[in-house]
């Protein structure tokens, strides 16, 4: 018997070549004609202006941030859940209370006004 | 062959053929999609017209795909070249690798009963976003940067519902474990907790980026969005992503709200399991085709918005409700069968009818709001 772990690993390579195998025949089976202006960036037939990688719109960072207080929040549910029928009702209540504080980083958040598009 | 080396063989033969399924079945998804598309749109969809690609032209997919393999793989100059070649493996990579743990049937059709599959599932696809943020920046492309800003900002933020209304079966359950919670359904969840289906529903429609969630690449705002840059084999990759993403959430939504491979016959022909459960992901797969035949494209604030004013919310208080009310009738002792699932029913439908009730009061709120700023606009 195989750790089922092990056999996650196995599939994962397998899905590995899987996103590898087509890439690599086309890289084989293309052809490769290439020139400056073939491969410009798209920007619509004019040259490109100005630098890309810049820093840009800081609203995404906040919604960023906003993200990573409920992810963490989402890991600790998970064993919440498992152990769910096992727990009694005041351990429900507790686990209410907790996501009502998160509940009230979200109104937080609200007020503050960061989940206006500025 | 026994012992190890034979099990190794075994399980490899296995996870090939778990991997080649959904790319076997989206192929003519995507013929199925084109179809129904072209029909909505008064068109015929792909056809026989030019060459000859199968009865109703059933394997034009395939044709396209030996295409695309011939096209040139272009790299733009100043991209980043090796993140620009990994993003699109990445998709397909994450993509396929989900199918580990989809249950097709009772017993061997599937490559491992993890006992945290539902974890597994919601970890894997976490690594979508990566993918696309990979492609976008490395692009050095303006379209590309600002379709992969907008695909992660909604992804990430629409994972939250998911993973709240996913967490609402586990906790029915007990296990995370998607046999488990296929078994648990003798009342598939969806009659059980319907509002947690509908939340499930919504955000996987937003992390595969379906209209009306397709702004990441919105083809009339920023040409493809994050992949604009690929050509190719490498657009194809993320083509063949999105499609495997789409079958996938279908199945996954099948698994935890329709109860998977159950169905008449199964216990006879365990085979049968794999014919329900795509049945049931087809069906589910066709609700997100008629989004996309039907609704336009939203604004990136008002998916952002949608998202963290309603969505979690919704998710929080859902998950608040079915967990006390659970409770309250275990201590009243109402704990099995029927009337356990009627109670939890009668929950959601009470916490759907005040949600409408809220909606339908910060509605007229807006609109007063409006007609007080504008005189004689909102009158009507």
């Amino acid at each position: 018997m195989i750790h089922p772990f092990a056999v996650v690993g196995l599939f994962l390579v397998v899905s590995l070549i899987f996103g590898v195998a087509p890439i690599a025949l086309a890289w084989l089976l293309s052809p490769k004609k290439l020139n400056p202006r073939k491969q410009q960036v798209y920007e619509s037939g004019n040259p490109t202006f100005g630098e890309t990688w810049i820093e840009f719109k800081p609203q995404y960072y906040l919604f960023g941030l906003a993200f990573l207080a409920f992810d963490v929040e989402a890991a600790f549910l998970f064993p919440w859940a498992l152990a769910y029928n096992q727990l009694a009702l005041y351990a429900v209540f507790e686990a209410a209370v907790f996501l009502g504080l998160l509940g009230v980083s979200l109104v937080f958040v609200w007020r503050k006004g960061w989940l206006e598009w500025m | 062959m026994t012992g190890l080396g034979g099990e190794v063989i075994r399980t490899l033969l296995g996870a090939f053929a778990m991997a080649l399924f959904p790319l076997v079945v989206v192929v003519f998804l995507i013929w199925e999609a084109r179809k129904v598309i072209g029909r909505m749109q008064d068109r015929l969809g792909p056809t026989n017209a030019g060459t000859y690609a199968g009865p109703f032209a059933l394997f034009q997919t395939v044709a396209d795909g030996i295409k695309i393999l011939t096209k040139e793989l272009i790299i733009p100059t100043g991209a980043d070249r090796g993140v620009f070649v990994a993003a699109p493996i990445l998709v397909v990579t994450v993509a396929i690798a989900v199918w580990a743990v989809i249950p097709l049937g009772p017993t061997g059709l599937q490559v491992v009963d993890l006992d945290i599959g539902a974890f597994y599932v919601v970890a894997i696809s976490a690594l979508a976003p990566f993918s696309m943020i990979m492609a976008g920046w490395s692009s050095r492309n303006k379209y590309a940067e600002v379709g992969a800003f907008r695909a992660v900002s909604q992804i990430v933020g629409y994972e939250i519902p998911q993973v709240l209304a996913l967490l609402i079966p586990v906790l029915l359950t007990g296990s995370l474990s998607l046999q488990d919670i296929i078994r648990a359904q003798d009342i598939a969840f969806i009659f059980v907790v319907p509002l947690a289906a509908f939340s499930f529903l919504i955000a996987c429609v937003a992390e595969v980026g379906r209209l009306p969630f397709e702004l990441a690449e919105a083809d009339s705002e920023i040409v493809a969005g994050y992949f604009t840059e690929y050509s190719g084999m490498m657009f194809g990759a993320f083509y063949l992503g999105e499609f495997i993403n789409n079958l996938t959430v279908s199945v996954i939504f099948s698994v935890l709200f329709l109860g998977g491979w159950r169905g008449p016959w199964v216990d006879q022909v365990p085979w049968l399991g794999a014919v329900w459960l795509m049945a049931k992901a087809l069906l589910v797969f066709n609700v997100l085709v008629l989004f996309w035949a039907a609704m336009p494209r939203l604004r990136i604030d008002q998916v952002l918005a949608f998202n963290w004013k309603f969505m979690v919310p919704l998710g929080l208080v859902e998950l608040v409700t079915v967990a006390i009310a659970d409770k309250t009738m275990e201590s009243l002792g109402v704990a099995q069968g029927w009337e356990r699932s009627a109670g939890l029913l009668v929950a959601n439908l009470v916490l759907g009818l005040a949600i409408v009730g809220v909606l339908s009061l910060v509605g007229r709120e807006a609109k007063r709001r409006r007609s007080f700023r504008r005189p004689g606009v909102g009158a009507a």
